[in-house]
């Protein structure tokens, strides 16, 4: 059959497969069917609950505003797929174009779409990890548990990790005047995605809040009573704190496992990808048939030297999952590359946290607005002479400036006056990223190297 | 050159009626300087929509008047502060914060949604007033009169007392029209004057509310002790004065722009009779594509800047014509029809960035209100001359008055 | 009624928080919070929020729209059906 017969005969009766029934996912679903994809689509997901929105889970939730029962996402549209939810995918027959199931059915394709983001990391000793009182926090039963918990009015709340998941669940303790200790490894919270410099401000703003910080320690051991119950963490300074509820805030682990052995270029890292989001082999050849969208993915992007990276960014997943869904149906030519510009947000002690571009690659940082001691400012991170990245406080509506500086790749530091700059933002400083080979709470953008094959990473990841 | 610029044939009052064929004329240049010492004029969407979340630009009526426009001296005269639509961060922010705490939320977040049955008892009100009438002048005997109601019960000021004050808003309102004959001094001379004393009448009320706060906004204001810490007695009256003025002046003209917009496309006003819930796109529509503000003349640079490959230097005026860039076709489809049934109008209207309108939730409110009840209720009504007499102001541009004929009022 | 915020584009404005304050609030100056799930008799505060936010960053399901058929856990069904 010819490429556009193929084509032609895939957007009308193909079939297509998209492993992970969340935000990625269901967005994905929705372009194919709105680009006339009218074959069959089949979505699965290990969690029995149809897409719904994490973000919430940490805050709104959190903060007594929304349900955990009820964050499913919006639809766009009408999808009319099979949905095979609360079953995981538990391998891929790359040969026989097959996705095998929990349950032992398999499922074929034409196109596949990996879409199966991350989980939480949970705490490494099993053990302790089962203690009754020991959560994660990362899907709607995780968020049910916590919270139900929270409501019972817990002594005090132990968090470990101060990235933002963790530093977002003890603001919402102490909203509710919950007592809470928070166990950091670096310096400061924030530190892995933002550096030292707004990590202090982060520190502050706990500490300001009623936040025990616990910073530059490891959590050595969580203790349980005799009914195995979570009673007391164990820190490596020697001090014990009592507790009753324990949040490990440890960052996520990329959901490739199930995918061990089936010859794609899937690993801790996550699935390499092209900018078109077909996935590479682990030969580093690219699949025609195989797409990669979310969290999962890591692909190279322009305007950060063509590094590999990968993601956690709820924008990231819709937009990188609406050009896979594009290019799973298009003709070469007509195929789109990925080159969203990384950017979150965070909500924490009452303070909008927002950031463009890729902190972590920035070696020097100036405050081109505000201040860090009013903790509203414009953080600008520059790498090699060039603009790379910037973090918002409470400055949101300047930020949009910002990126088009990192999309223009304007020069660093930042020589042109601005409203609002102070003496303090004159000059850069370091940054002040900790030694990536540290592990601390995860990164939101991991730059995870230059190519699937290569051997001369720059950066290898935090605990991977 | 042949013939006027097309910055005075913009502020000319005779195109007033219909400037939007000249703004198809500015567009075709982005960035337009036509005079040394005049200002930059900025005409398509994206180039506004960038240069309003660009630090470089400053709103400092200071640094305004460092540009060659004759004001900020003058109003020191005066003795009253720029209000914070004239500063920058972080006074601007400070001020702006402190204001907002009685305004909306986090603070006060129902109070604007609580008015919600007042407005509408105030539009009944002042539409049962039209009974018998053949013919009304939509402006003096309803778009006028029911945001200067509702901005006078929200701060405070008796709404008796409007012949008074209006006598001082009015030169203050001339003054925010651009003159370009270079020759305005006696216009500015009286417009800080009028600023000067509307202050004065302002500061008599707040001293009452200093001894006998009440449930409004100026009581707040005095009392405020958020962790910004309270306004200075200057701050309180700027800030009074700038949401005095800028609470009816601007929704008086969105209203009547509205009415006039809707008779001239009587298929859709007979859509809002029978589906009300047409007025929220109607009003977002309208602020699109005849926005009441329709050009910000009030920003410098503060570096040099380019925009479209011009750079534009430091120290100088520009002037971002907001109603232009509503209807560049860059960046919507057939700009140029008023159609509440677009999926995407993200306009320009109350402007974007740190200075976005403060009072954007009533005005929608009290617009969506009140268009929705003139067209349930009145009957036949049709416009008398087309187009109406306009105001002078090339800024605040609407219809001076609107005569409308009718058969009667509806119940 | 479902909906969902683009906080990435949200810029604080605050909009939608004055027009239908039960499912949106500000937390602090410039955060948006908000209830994913709308009460049904919010649906016209909802609608004016969504046309008022200046970003376009308000996704709610309208009323024709899909959303009544959720996925029955652990079973294979077709939505819309």
């Amino acid at each position: 059959m010819a490429a556009e017969d193929f084509l032609d005969w895939l957007r009308r009766e193909g079939r297509i497969v998209i492993v992970g029934a969340s935000l990625a996912g269901l967005r994905a679903a929705e372009t194919l069917r709105a680009e006339g994809f009218a074959g069959s689509l089949t979505m699965i997901g290990d969690e029995p609950y149809e897409p719904y929105d994490r973000p919430p889970l940490s805050k709104a939730v959190l903060l007594g505003k929304a349900s955990p029962h009820h964050t499913e996402l919006p639809r766009r549209r009408e999808i009319d797929a099979k949905w095979r939810l609360g079953v995981a995918a538990t391998g891929l027959d790359m040969g026989a174009k097959r996705v095998r199931l929990a349950d032992g059915d398999e499922v074929e394709y034409d196109r596949l779409l990996i879409a199966t983001g991350v989980r939480a990391r949970p705490w490494p000793k099993e053990a302790e990890a089962q203690l009754d009182g020991v959560f994660v926090l990362r899907t709607r039963d995780d968020a049910v548990g916590l919270h139900r918990r929270l409501k019972a009015s817990p002594r005090r709340v132990f968090v470990i990790g101060a990235g933002f998941t963790g530093s977002e669940i003890a603001s919402a303790c102490r909203e509710h005047g919950i007592e809470v200790t928070v166990a950091e490894r670096a310096g400061a919270p924030l530190v892995g995605a933002l550096g030292g410099v707004v990590g202090a401000v982060a520190a502050e703003l706990h500490r300001d809040n009623g936040v025990d910080l616990r910073t530059g320690v490891m959590v050595t051991a969580l203790e349980g009573d005799t009914v195995g119950r979570v009673r007391a963490a164990h820190l490596s300074d020697g001090s014990v704190i009592e507790t009753d509820l324990v949040v490990v805030s440890l960052g996520a682990t990329r959901n490739t496992d199930w995918l061990a052995g089936s010859g794609l270029g899937a690993g801790p890292r996550g699935i390499a990808c092209d900018a078109g989001c077909r996935a590479f082999d682990f030969r580093g050849i690219v699949t025609d048939d195989i797409f990669v969208a979310g969290d999962v993915a890591r692909s190279p992007h322009p305007l950060f030297g063509y590094q590999f990276l990968s993601l956690e960014h709820w924008g990231n997943a819709i937009t990188q999952a609406e050009i896979a869904a594009h290019n799973m149906i298009s003709a070469s030519a007509e195929r789109r590359p990925h080159m969203w510009v990384p950017a979150f947000w965070s909500s924490q002690f009452g303070v909008n946290i927002k950031s463009v571009g890729v902190p972590s690659m920035g070696d020097q940082i100036m405050i081109t607005q505000g201040s860090l001691a009013e903790r509203r400012f414009i953080g600008v991170y520059g790498y090699q002479g060039r603009v790379i990245a910037a973090v918002s406080f409470d400055n949101t509506r300047w930020l949009e400036f910002y990126q088009r500086l990192i999309e223009t790749a304007a020069p660093f530091p930042v020589e042109f006056p601005t409203v609002d700059r102070r003496p303090e933002g004159r000059q850069p400083i370091p940054s002040d990223f900790p030694d990536p080979s540290l592990p601390t709470h995860g990164p939101t953008v991991t730059l995870s190297g230059y190519s699937p094959s290569d051997r001369h990473l720059v950066f290898t990841p935090a605990r991977h | 050159m042949t013939h006027a610029s097309l910055l005075r044939r913009i502020t000319d009052y005779a195109n007033r009626a219909n400037p939007y064929p000249l703004y198809t004329e500015l567009r075709k240049t982005p960035v337009l300087h036509e005079e040394d010492g005049g200002p930059y004029l900025v005409s398509s969407y994206w180039d506004i929509e960038n240069l309003l979340h660009d630090p470089r630009i400053s709103s400092d009526a200071a640094n305004l008047a460092a540009a060659g426009a004759d004001e900020a001296g003058g109003i020191e005269q005066t003795g009253l502060p720029p209000s914070f639509i004239r500063l920058d961060p972080p006074e601007h922010d400070r001020l702006r914060r402190i204001a907002n705490r009685s305004f909306g939320p986090p603070h006060s977040p129902r109070r604007i949604d609580s008015m919600r049955g007042e407005l509408a008892e105030i539009v009944s009100g002042l539409i049962d007033g039209l009974a018998d009438a053949q013919q009304i002048d939509l402006v003096d005997q309803f778009a006028y009169p029911f945001p200067v109601t509702v901005i006078c019960r929200l701060l405070g000021v008796p709404r008796e007392d409007e012949p008074r004050f209006r006598a001082w808003v009015d030169p203050l309102v001339a003054s925010l029209d651009p003159d370009t004959s270079g020759n305005d001094t006696e216009r500015k001379r009286a417009a800080q004057e009028a600023r000067m004393q509307l202050g004065m009448y302002l500061a008599g009320l707040v001293e009452q509310r200093q001894k006998e706060p009440r449930d409004d906004m100026l009581s707040e204001l005095v009392t405020s002790h958020g962790p910004d810490g309270p306004m200075t007695m200057m701050e309180v009256l700027s800030t009074a004065v700038l949401l005095l003025i800028a609470g009816h002046e601007t929704t008086v003209n969105l209203i009547t722009n509205g009415m006039l917009t809707l008779l001239r496309h009587p298929e859709i006003l007979q859509r809002l009779r029978e589906d009300p819930g047409l007025a929220v796109n109607i009003v977002e529509e309208l602020l699109r594509y005849e926005p009441p503000v329709q050009l910000v003349p009030q920003r410098t640079c503060i570096a040099d800047i380019e925009v479209r490959g011009v750079t534009i230097p430091k120290g100088s005026r520009i002037w971002l014509v907001l109603a232009a860039g509503n209807r560049d076709p860059e960046r919507f489809q057939d700009p140029d029809r008023f159609d509440p049934d677009r999926s995407d109008i993200q306009h320009l209207g109350f402007g974007s960035g740190i200075h976005s309108c403060f009072g954007a939730p009533l005005a929608r409110l009290e617009t969506q209100i009140a268009l929705t009840e003139l067209a349930r209720r009145l009957d036949n009504p049709r416009l008398v001359e087309d187009p109406p007499p306009y105001r002078q102001n090339a800024v605040l541009r609407g219809p001076r008055h609107l005569n409308i004929g009718m058969d009667g009022v509806r119940p | 009624m479902r909906l969902v915020v683009d906080l990435n584009k949200c810029q604080g404005y605050a909009q939608c928080a004055f027009l239908a304050p039960d499912v949106f609030a500000m937390h602090g100056e410039e955060s948006l919070v908000y209830n994913p799930r709308a009460e049904e008799e919010l649906r016209e505060k909802l609608a004016h929020a969504v046309a008022a936010c200046p970003v376009q960053a308000i996704t709610a399901e309208g009323p024709a729209g899909p959303g009544h058929t959720p996925g029955e856990p652990g079973q294979e069904r077709s939505d819309g059906r």
